[in-house]
């Protein structure tokens, strides 16, 4: 039975999804003994045209070849799963949506006008259908060799979407709410990266992006009558998630300080 | 001096070191508390040098803070963030691992835990919310033989409380201040005239350890002050909850209003669940490695918090936060008497002071009482 074909896209990101595929060392192997890494121009500059079994694509659509390009990738997977913050929730470039555009071109770029691209950063999602999310900036290596093993095997990855408080009190960490007062994301942000952050007593940043019931306005009502001000709540849910439906609402409720 | 009429012992602080050193001289490892990350936490000690000597807590819904008791107590702390629940519960546990065999599926069950542990400082509620988790884990028809084995290697060495705080209401809940079982041996502290402890031997396992350390009898003066300590903790609860007719109380309101109250401050994070004694629910993960040659079933600490616990063919049966918070509080103190012939709650307040918008339980209760429906108000 031939392998099945492996490919990895990349679109607007910063790459360190996609490396970490590179990063699975020890599996590494065992990865190339079961798949034909048939299209991953990080790793190596094979160029297969497909059609693949599984394409991981990291990356947001950030231009009009974009929109084309993940068309025609999408035509020749027959399973796609998106992987990281830009993929699934447009990334940290995806602040530009709720600002002027050409404003913040004419701040960064000497020549605006050489840029050509659109006005917003959006998850590919939003343009083709896509069988599997992951989640996180970076994600997690555990996780992707989770979803890559589940596809491999005709099952549904072990990946859960319900609140990093769990993996927080799995691993035995003090609360930074509860016991230093540190506004902290994880009660509405997406599980995957082990609460890293509460394991070094700072609150979650939501890398993962909103859990699957983020109740995000009712966490910031607490924060602020606790002391937090708006703007901080603001840039809280402003952040690699920025453009993800629930920070994205609750970044636009409160008011920049 | 008199001898005491309970022939009860009395040990020093040293008294207490050796105490410790024998008991992991005889294979047990010791978990106790300790200061870490700016609270009390349980975990791996040495001896007396680890305790938390002169740190006690100040607990209050949604918080937490250490503070300098201006004295050399060891155990002048309420109850940790995490009870030892995650000693015989463990967050993570391999149930079954299946390899593929040159002739067949190769089933390997996990080696049976085989694992001597001492509880080193578990207070009265704690020791009530092993027992409501043996009569769910181990003594019902379903025995966990993970948990049981390991409940079955645990030497309980018990302090008697001394320092409730601010969330604590075992009074209400019948558990405590003072546990009357279920250890091995219990200690009082007493701060003066010396520091020393008063020692209550609960099994001959408590016996045989007791007999290595230096001691001497407790006099009548130095019994009654271990009576007094936890006399005096008893009047210093932090709470209380009413629990008459609790069980119908609570199900004779499941469409009272507090419940969509309580849902617009609830988050839905699982905190609660997971720092509680005697929640038990779990999930069950199956995985696979990337070759396809094993397969392993994993159990993992879950909650009636998550969206998708109670996920059945379709979707979550209890889609709403409102659902899913009125689930947890009317099955704690509720439905857990129809189930398991006790409460669920053993009044420790980690619920209360680990919830990160403060929730307290025994306000939520309390509100249903004052507007309830039905006659069923108490006293
Ligand atoms: S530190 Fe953050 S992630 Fe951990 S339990 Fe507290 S709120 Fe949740
Ligand atoms: S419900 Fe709350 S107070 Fe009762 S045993 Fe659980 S954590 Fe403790
Ligand atoms: S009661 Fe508190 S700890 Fe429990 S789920 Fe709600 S917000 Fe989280």
């Amino acid at each position: 039975m031939a392998k099945p074909k492996l490919a990895v896209f990349k679109f607007a990101s910063c790459d360190g999804c996609q490396l970490t595929l590179l990063d699975c060392e020890d599996e590494l192997l065992a990865l190339a003994d079961r798949i034909d890494i048939a299209y991953f121009l990080e790793a190596t500059s094979r160029i297969d045209g497909g059609p693949y079994d599984l394409s991981l694509v990291d990356g947001s659509i950030t231009t009009a070849e974009d929109v084309e390009r993940i068309r025609e990738v999408r035509a020749r997977s027959k399973r796609l799963v998106t992987i990281g913050a830009c993929a699934t929730a447009g990334g940290i470039q995806a602040l530009r949506n709720a600002r002027d555009h050409a404003e913040m071109l004419s701040y960064v770029y000497a020549r605006p006008e050489w840029v050509d691209a659109l006005a917003t950063s959006t998850a590919i999602a939003r343009h083709v259908e896509v069988d599997f999310e992951l989640r996180g900036c970076p994600i997690s290596k555990q996780q992707l060799l989770e979803v890559i093993s589940a596809f491999l095997h005709g099952r549904r990855p072990a990946v859960k979407s319900h609140a990093t408080c769990l993996e927080c009190k799995m691993k035995g960490h003090v609360c930074v709410v509860v016991a230093k007062g540190v506004p902290c994301l994880g009660p509405v942000t997406h599980d995957g990266c082990g609460a890293l952050c509460p394991g070094w007593a700072r609150g979650c940043y939501g890398c993962f992006g909103p859990s699957d019931a983020p109740q995000t306005s009712t966490l910031s009502r607490y924060y602020l009558a606790k002391g937090a001000r708006p703007g901080q709540m603001k840039r809280l849910f402003s952040s690699f998630n920025a453009d993800a439906e629930a920070f994205r609402e609750e970044a636009s409720r409160h008011g920049d300080d | 001096m008199q001898a005491s009429a309970g022939g009860r012992m009395r040990i020093d602080v040293n008294g207490l070191d050796v105490l410790l050193r024998a008991l992991a001289d005889e294979g047990h490892e010791l978990v106790g508390p300790r200061v870490q990350d700016g609270a009390i936490v349980l975990g791996p000690i040495r001896g007396v040098e680890d305790l938390p000597r002169g740190v006690g807590d100040e607990q209050t819904p949604g918080r937490y803070r250490l503070r300098a008791r201006g004295d050399d107590a060891l155990f002048g702390y309420a109850v940790p963030q995490h009870s030892f629940k995650k000693e015989l519960l463990l967050p993570r546990v391999t149930l079954v691992r299946i390899r593929r065999g040159k002739t067949g599926a190769v089933v390997e069950a996990p080696p049976r835990p085989d694992r001597k542990v001492a509880f080193v400082g578990m207070r009265a509620c704690e020791i009530a919310a092993v027992e409501v988790q043996d009569r769910v884990l181990r003594d019902g028809p379903w025995m966990d033989a993970d948990y049981a084995a390991r409940r079955e290697q645990v030497f309980v060495l018990a302090v008697q409380c001394g320092a409730p705080s601010g969330t604590c209401f075992c009074v209400s809940m019948g558990t405590g201040p003072k546990a009357e079982a279920g250890f091995d041996l219990a200690l009082t502290e007493l701060l003066a005239p010396e520091h020393a402890f008063v020692v209550e031997v609960g099994t001959e396992a408590g016996r045989r350890i007791l007999a290595r350390v230096p001691r001497r009898e407790a006099t009548a003066e130095e019994e009654e002050a271990a009576a007094r300590v936890v006399c005096d903790a008893a009047a210093r609860m932090g709470r209380t909850m009413d629990t008459t007719n609790i069980r119908d109380l609570m199900m004779s309101n499941l469409e009272h209003p507090r419940w969509e109250d309580v849902a617009e401050r609830c988050l839905g994070c699982a905190n609660c669940t997971l720092a509680c004694p005697t929640c038990f629910c779990t999930d069950v993960e199956d995985t696979t490695d990337l070759s396809g040659d094993e397969a392993t079933r994993t159990r993992r600490w879950d909650s009636c918090f998550t969206f998708d616990f109670a996920y059945l063919h379709g979707g979550g049966v209890r889609p709403s936060l409102r659902g899913r918070y009125r689930q947890w509080l009317t099955h704690k103190v509720a439905t857990w008497h129809d189930q398991f012939g006790t409460s669920g709650c053993v009044g420790c307040g980690r619920c209360i002071t680990w919830c990160p918008v403060g929730i307290d339980i025994t306000e939520e209760v309390a509100a249903i009482r004052a507007t309830s429906a039905t006659a069923e108000r108490g006293g």
